[in-house]
């Protein structure tokens, strides 16, 4: 009767003694990854799926251009804007930043900048095609369109 | 110590973003100087598949209401339609292509002459979401990098990975693209309707 109470007592030890070690591998990885942001981003950013993503081989060509609705709407209003570097700009003085951009890029690259456009999915095509105007005048043709990856259904 | 390494890897687990660099890359056409008139170029009608897309982000292509289901095949078949091959050269391209590709060449009157004369153009209105915008571009993409990845006996997803960092590579993706140009037309969207 009731002899429920005896239940075998088995020993469970997990070593601990190489937890810290394990640990500080996580940190220095999580260390060597980190990009911390430079930039506040002003607008918003929900950035649309596609397919067909390339990546490009080196980094160092792209540079950043974001298009949304503004975070502040108070402040900037609700009509979608263009940032670049740390503030928002209109269209007319993209030309002037892609060339700034262009000359910090070492001599033999200047003609291979990307611009990676950030654009806000919401965002409708009239302010996309005046930037890609501007960049065509700036004579910064090389364009990509930030994307995440879609999983297909098939 | 083991407390301190703890805090330390949740500040970074927190502030970390993996930076991604992914995305479409489309090479914008050149500015046009006012000073010479932009080229008077002839293309016949039907080496050019039109995709319309308005305000309501509803597609036109071809003439047709139509949605985006499909349209990657709609596309690979109107650049490997064959109609009228104008020179040697498009013969040759035909007979070098895999029998999977051969396949799809149909030969009609009414679609593209050759790969190389075939012209994909969007068209959009400054109201179109820049999202539908991007799925169409996408999937126009697609049927290229389709025909490329079947000229090399590859994945599609391995074909476009190629970055072309050493020579094998590099011929791979020539390979590919050889004969065939990736004409794809994004025109000056219209006013209507947009802001």
């Amino acid at each position: 009767m009731g002899k429920f109470g005896k239940k075998a007592k088995v020993e469970v030890n997990i070593p601990t003694s190489a937890l810290p070690d394990i640990i500080f591998m996580l940190l220095f990885f999580f260390m060597v990854t980190t990009v911390l942001r430079e930039q506040d981003i002003l607008v918003e950013q929900k950035i649309p799926a596609a397919t067909q993503l390339q990546k490009l081989q080196k980094k160092t060509l792209i540079s950043y251009i974001f298009i949304g609705k503004p975070k502040n709407t108070a402040l900037y209003g609700v009509e979608p804007r263009v940032q670049a570097n740390d503030a928002l700009m209109n269209p007319a003085d993209i030309r002037q930043w892609v060339n700034q951009e262009r000359d910090m890029l070492p001599e033999a690259d200047r003609g291979l900048i990307t611009i990676s456009i950030k654009a806000d999915r919401d965002v409708k095509m009239g302010p996309i095609s005046d930037v890609q105007f501007e960049l065509r005048e700036a004579d910064a043709r090389r364009v990509l369109y930030a994307s995440i990856g879609k999983v297909v259904k098939d | 110590m083991a407390d301190i390494a703890f805090l330390l890897l949740i500040f970074f687990l927190v502030t970390t973003t993996i930076a991604s660099d992914k995305g479409i890359l489309n090479i914008l056409p050149p500015k046009l100087d006012p000073n010479i008139p932009p080229p008077d170029i002839k293309v016949n009608e039907r080496n050019i598949f039109t995709i319309l897309i308005n305000a309501n982000d509803q597609l036109l292509v071809e003439g047709e209401y139509a949605d985006t289901e499909g349209l990657d095949m709609e596309v690979k078949e109107f650049i490997l339609n064959f109609g009228n091959p104008t020179d040697d050269e498009a013969v040759q391209l035909f007979n070098t292509l895999p029998p999977s590709l051969k396949a799809l060449a149909r030969r009609l009157p009414e679609s593209s002459d050759d790969p190389g004369e075939a012209v994909v153009s969007i068209k959009t209105n400054r109201g179109t979401s820049y999202e539908t915008y991007l799925e169409v571009f996408d999937l126009v993409k697609k049927a290229y990098f389709d025909i490329y990845a079947a000229r090399v006996n590859l994945d599609t997803d391995e074909y476009r990975s190629l970055t072309g960092k050493d020579d094998a590579e590099v011929s791979l993706q020539n390979r590919g693209k050889e004969g065939i140009p990736m004409a794809i037309s994004i025109a000056e969207p219209d006013k209507l309707g947009g802001n």
